[in-house]
Order: structure tokens, then sequence, then C-alpha cells
């Protein structure tokens, strides 16, 4: 409530009081003074995490030799961490889908999930009209579904076709990752595991699954695994010419 | 003389309208009929928080949101694990399940729970995240 309303119905209320105690004593005096002596309140659990800092940036390294054509764990994972209902309808939103590439010339096959690529000038945020789709300071690109009024101008910006519109009632959501129709929606690279110092579901369950092939960290921390991996072999953007220097790389491309 | 029949009109409409607001108070004193919370005190004063928890909601979920403020002092979460019936786990689905209850009587349409679940989690997860024990 803005300060100046409260005042105004904090003495607006005062008023009311003074003019009933004048004309009713006995019953408007007795609530007056249950009124005046509020309960102190309780403080709530404190905070764990945040405000998130640009010290950090989280990124993700894709390693297209380990990961396996057909398996589907890092779709699956994400479906459940999420509550997404899984590609059942056309329409069901895809947070990240696995692609298999062919080399025709050669034959040469690879596999690999592509998925929102959390850039660090991300064209969906330039095009968003209501401030809805922005980046975190630690670099992880989100909608807010408070502001977002479902113009889809995002998914359209999206080099990388990263973004799904709900277009049908939801139900089930977990508690973490509401979601409803009428909203554009993406990968938050778990950003409900990252803010307590856990890692994305499908890095999580790839590794589960003996492959490995997905390796999350801070590309600011030299220290870091995923930076040394960057620094020793090659890795790629995907479309780096848009030079949108996205946090997902990829390697063996 | 049709003015003076209106004038006489709109003065038994305004003594009706007096009436009804001096009655007014032993409706509000009644109050809608809702579970009771699973645990103790609630994060803020129960008055303060009747007339604007919309507001606390609105300012800790741009905190928790943008910033990344987890868990915040006024999450909906929050809410939902102590208010949630202790029959079906939810908030929303009769005019005793507490949100739903009072924003039926106070005839304000309630839109949170087009996205957010009106579900309470299983209470190892919930404390796990930070949210008051029940």
């Amino acid at each position: 409530m803005n300060p100046v309303d409260k005042r105004r119905r904090d003495f607006l209320g005062q008023a009311a009081v003074a003019a009933g105690a004048m004309i009713a004593p006995g019953v408007f005096l007795y609530d007056y003074a249950k009124a005046a002596a509020p309960a102190t309140p309780p403080a709530g659990p404190p905070a764990t995490s945040g405000p998130v800092s640009a010290k950090v940036r989280w990124g993700m390294l894709i390693d297209t030799t380990k990961c396996a054509s057909g398996c589907r764990e890092c779709v699956d994972a994400c479906n459940r961490e999420n509550g997404l209902p899984g590609t059942t309808r056309p329409t069901d939103s895809q947070w990240i889908r696995k692609v298999d590439l062919k080399d025709l010339r050669s034959g040469a096959t690879l596999s690999a999930p592509v998925m929102c690529q959390h850039c660090a000038e991300p064209p969906c945020v330039d095009v968003c009209p209501t401030g809805a789709s922005f980046k975190r300071a630690d670099g992880i690109v989100l909608v807010d579904r408070h502001t977002c009024i479902g113009c889809r101008y995002c998914m359209m910006a999206c080099p990388y076709k990263a973004r799904s519109f709900v277009h049908e009632p939801t139900t089930g959501q977990k508690t973490e990752v509401p979601r409803g129709k009428g909203c554009v929606e993406a990968c938050t690279l778990c950003v409900q595991r990252v803010d307590r110092g856990g890692r994305p579901a499908c890095a999580e369950s790839c590794e589960a699954a003996g492959h490995g092939a997905i390796l999350f960290g801070d590309l600011n921390d030299p220290q870091s695994e995923i930076s040394k991996r960057i620094r020793s072999v090659a890795t790629t953007q995907l479309r780096a010419d848009l030079r949108t220097d996205n946090g997902v790389r990829y390697q063996g491309l | 003389m049709a003015a003076f029949r209106l004038a006489a009109r709109a003065a038994a409409a305004l003594l009706a309208a007096a009436l009804a607001l001096a009655a007014g108070p032993v409706a509000v004193a009644a109050g809608p009929k809702l579970d009771a919370p699973r645990s103790g005190p609630c994060v803020e004063d129960p008055k303060l928080m009747r007339r604007s928890h919309m507001e606390f909601l609105k300012h800790d979920r741009d905190d928790t949101v943008r910033r990344g403020v987890r868990p915040a002092k006024h999450s909906l979460a929050g809410c939902v694990s102590c208010h949630a019936s202790r029959a079906d786990d939810s908030v929303l689905g009769s005019d005793t399940h507490f949100c739903q209850g009072c924003h039926v009587y106070a005839a304000v349409k309630l839109d949170c729970f087009e996205c957010h679940t009106p579900k309470a989690r299983p209470a190892a997860v919930a404390s796990a995240a930070g949210e008051p024990l029940r």
C-alpha cells in the first residue's frame, strides 16, 4: 500500500474510532484497546540464496561425442523437474529437445540436446515490449510471467527456437515452477536448483545415465571444471556469427 | 410535485444506505469460516496481512524472480504450506479453504493459482526449501 494511502486510512480509522468513542463509549473503547496491542510477528525464514551477483556466469558445456543418439534422459528429467506434460500434444511446451545431425557427404552422425542458450546478448530480451523477458545478473535468461503478455515476439527473435508458448490450461504445476496458459516459457537452467547450490536436472540425469555429456558450471571462475575444459578443448557456440555470446557451448560439433 | 417526490425517494434511499452501513460492522465481525493454519503465528501481524498481503507478495516475488532471493519472507509457497487444508492439502476447493473462502467473502478475484499450484508440498521437501514447518 502506498504510504500516503496508509496514513490516510489510519487517520480515517482513528477518526472513526474517536467519533464512535463519543457516541457509544463502552463498546468502541473495548475494541480500540484490543486493536492497539498487536502481537509481534515472527521473522520469516532466513533467505539462503540471493541476491544473485554478476561475478558468476552460469553456463553449460555439451560434449556431443558422449551424447547417445536415441537417449532422452535429459528431456525426461527436464519434464519431471519442471512439471511439463512432455510432448504429448503438438502444442505442448518443450524446454529441451534432442537434435540428430548427419553429414550427408561423410555419413557422420551426432546427437545433442538443444535448449535456451542463455545468451549474454539475448535477442529475446531486446524485443520484449513489457520487460518480461530478462537476463539475471548471473547470466540466466528468464521470463517473468507476471509481466508476460504472451505476444510471442521473443519466440520470433530467438535464433534457437528455444521458447514455447503455453496454449492449454495447466494443472499439476510444481511449487517452484509456476506456469500457466498465455505465457511464453523456456529452459530456466533449473534456476530453483541453481539458487540452492545445485545443478540443472538434465546435467544430473545425464551423469546418472552414465553419459556425462552435460557439464554445468561457472564460466567466470577460471578454476571451475567447465572453464578448464573450455580452455583445453575446442568448443563452439551455436550460431556464433550472431554474436549473442551463448552460455551453452558444444564440443565436437 | 414530481421533484418533491424524487427528493423524498432519494432521502429514503440515503436513509436505507446509512442503516446498511450501520449494520455493516456486525457482518464483518462474523467473517468467513476458514480452515485453521497448520503452524504457529503468521510472518506478519494478521490484521496487517489481511489488508496488505498482496503488496508483500508483489514486492517479494520480484526479489525472487529477478534477484534469486529464496526463500522470500513473504512467499506464496509459504502461504500455501501453512494454510493448506489438512483434508486435501489445498488452499482452493470450497468456501472453507483459506484463500478461496476469504476471496469469495470479500468478492475479490483471485488469480495467483492460474499459474501457481494451490497444493502444499510434502513436509520433507518444504522444510528442505526453508518453508515453515507444519
